[in-house]
């Protein structure tokens, strides 16, 4: 039971409660889904760039699944709201490696903030997938993609 | 060895009864730890575990009786035929079918009934001819059928279903009519438990003049399978549900459907003769088992079936019967919960909801405490669209589960909610 203690910090049990950002966007200009086909988790995610289309302006998110999935992307859209197109895309390489036990985020340098919560993740291989499910389609929306999925060719968060 | 004292002309009176504390015994792979924690497995209706005597026949096969079967003059080739058909002959009488070659060995379940909707579906379904399922298939008793639809111009229709998991049989009187020709159905739902009754549905089909095909693969654990009361033309199931080993399953076909089916996939050991020319298949089951087959898995299964006759399926079923209430009543009492599926007839599978926790999060935590379950939409999203649940838990209970095992998963789920508040 530690261990889920350690996978289910409060932080994200707080978020899966009361996910941040909740919603979708009506004036977005990138959305995407992202959809995990094994367990039917989903997500569509709304951004709204700034006049320059550098930054991201406001995002939101609506779907389903479980709380790691739910949590991880509430607090992803805190971390990137108002960030540069290319600090997001960092994060995204940061998060992934934090969940496979890549990024040690106690010696390692890394932005992710309060996403550090989700280290313990790295311990449970079958959770890695919910965790990045929102960083999939994160990083669909910024590439201009409308369609993300944890599984095959689609998936442009390489890792393991 | 199994029962406790088994036609025992001391102990005229002895409960016949097979002792399920030394059954569980016979399975090594219930008695060990994970997590740092005793094995509770709940996970049986994914894939159930071998007893030794199944291990044992699989040893035996692959050390002392192993070669290619159907061919060669040579000792083993011969001992393996008689292995693989000997498991083909328990297979037919385990579930009453009339003679062995109506039989055909099959990779499982999904295999089997793409085998038919291959075989007998791409030959006989026209533009407008329609195939019949209903909303609690599982994916592999959807897709073949939709392939085919696709391919022939044919109409998918789907039986709907009640709240509780029941299928609606007027729905179903209703949407059958002289166009369909292929009725498929489960016997009992992966997700919900529910027995539905198929030795009507099968009736029912035949006096429009379609043929039907039962997926048996959760039904042929739990209880006592006669393909000819049941009345159907085809029915699937999977070794490794039933004890036996992963990559066996089985399609009983009438031998009428059988014979007017093409075959599947062209290779050895399905032919009678081949030129450039021409070639002329082997009859049924040959026909259908092209290549060599999985001849060890068909061994474990022959062996599975053999340990099943000796506990009794009248037993099985009993004691299974006895722990979906004892689980019942244990779940029902947790606050919080809420079981999905509650069909007046169901197979020993409990799938439940805990209000605000993803199911998810509930096997992981499960996990943690050793108590192995099926978090998801277990291959069956049409239910869990017509029910709003986006997944469930799924606790599916064997023979060889205990009170104990129930009580494991019920300290695991107030473990759950303490961890969510």
């Amino acid at each position: 039971m530690a261990d889920m203690r350690n996978l289910y910090q409060e932080v994200i049990l707080d978020h899966n409660r009361k996910p941040r950002n909740y919603g979708a966007l009506a004036d977005a200009d990138r959305t995407a889904h992202g959809h995990n086909p094994l367990c039917g988790d989903h997500y569509t995610l709304y951004i709204k760039l700034s006049a320059d289309g550098g930054t991201i302006e406001r995002v939101g998110f609506d779907g389903e699944g479980c709380a790691i999935s739910k949590a991880a992307a509430s607090l992803m859209t805190t971390r990137i709201k108002g960030k540069p197109i290319d600090q997001a895309l960092a994060l995204v390489d940061q998060f992934r490696n934090l969940v496979t036990g890549k990024l040690d985020p106690e010696t390692d340098p890394h932005d992710l903030g309060s996403l550090r919560a989700f280290a313990g993740v790295a311990a449970l291989p079958v959770r890695i997938k919910c965790a990045l499910l929102p960083w999939h389609a994160l990083r669909a929306a910024l590439d201009g993609d409308v369609e993300a999925s944890t599984e095959g060719d689609s998936d442009p968060v390489h890792d393991t | 060895m199994l029962h406790v004292h088994p036609h025992d002309p001391e102990h005229p009176m002895a409960d016949p009864r097979p002792d399920f504390v030394a059954l569980r015994g016979l399975f090594p792979a219930l008695h060990q730890e994970i997590n740092g924690r005793p094995l509770v497995y709940l996970d049986n209706a994914a894939s159930s575990h071998m007893p030794l005597p199944v291990l044992e026949a699989l040893h035996r096969y692959h050390t002392r009786e192993h070669s290619n079967v159907h061919r060669g003059v040579h000792t083993l080739s011969q001992l393996a035929t008689t292995r693989y058909e000997g498991a083909r002959q328990k297979v037919q009488q385990f579930i009453g079918a009339s003679r062995t070659s109506e039989i055909v060995f099959t990779r499982g379940t999904t295999d089997a009934i793409n085998l038919v909707a291959h075989g007998y579906g791409r030959k006989f379904l026209g533009a407008g001819d329609e195939v019949l399922i209903t909303t609690m298939e599982h994916h592999s008793n959807i897709v073949p059928w939709q392939m085919v639809c696709a391919e022939r111009g044919a109409i998918l229709r789907v039986v709907p279903m009640s709240d509780a998991g029941e299928l609606d049989m007027e729905a179903f009187a209703r949407l059958l009519n002289p166009r369909t020709r292929i009725v498929a159905c489960t016997h009992v739902s992966n997700a919900l438990g529910t027995i539905n009754p198929v030795a009507r549905i099968c009736r029912m089909a035949r006096e429009v003049g379609a043929v039907s095909l039962i997926d048996g693969a959760q039904a042929i654990p739990h209880t006592r399978v006669d393909v000819e009361e049941l009345g159907c033309d085809f029915y699937a199931f999977s070794g490794h549900k039933l004890y036996g080993p992963t990559g066996i399953g089985v399609l009983y076909g009438r031998q009428a459907r059988l014979e007017e089916m093409q075959p599947y996939q062209g290779g050895g050991d399905m032919i009678v003769s081949v030129t450039f020319e021409k070639t002329t298949y082997a009859p049924p089951p040959a026909k259908f088992e092209a290549g060599t087959p999985p001849i060890v898995a068909a061994v474990g299964l022959g062996a599975a079936i053999d340990f099943l006759l000796e506990v009794g399926m009248d037993h099985i079923a009993a004691r299974e019967e006895a722990l979906l209430r004892y689980a019942t009543e244990a779940l029902e009492a947790i606050d919080g919960v809420r079981l999905v599926g509650t069909a007046r007839e169901k197979a020993s599978v409990l799938s439940f909801v805990l209000e605000g926790i993803h199911p998810h999060d509930i096997g992981s935590i499960l996990d943690s405490e050793g108590v192995a379950v099926r978090a998801g939409h277990h291959c069956a999203q049409p239910v869990m669209d017509r029910l709003g649940v986006p997944a469930t838990a799924r606790a599916s209970l064997a023979f060889y589960n205990t009170e104990a095992d129930v009580d494991a998963l019920v300290r695991g789920i107030h473990i759950v909610k303490e961890i969510f508040g």
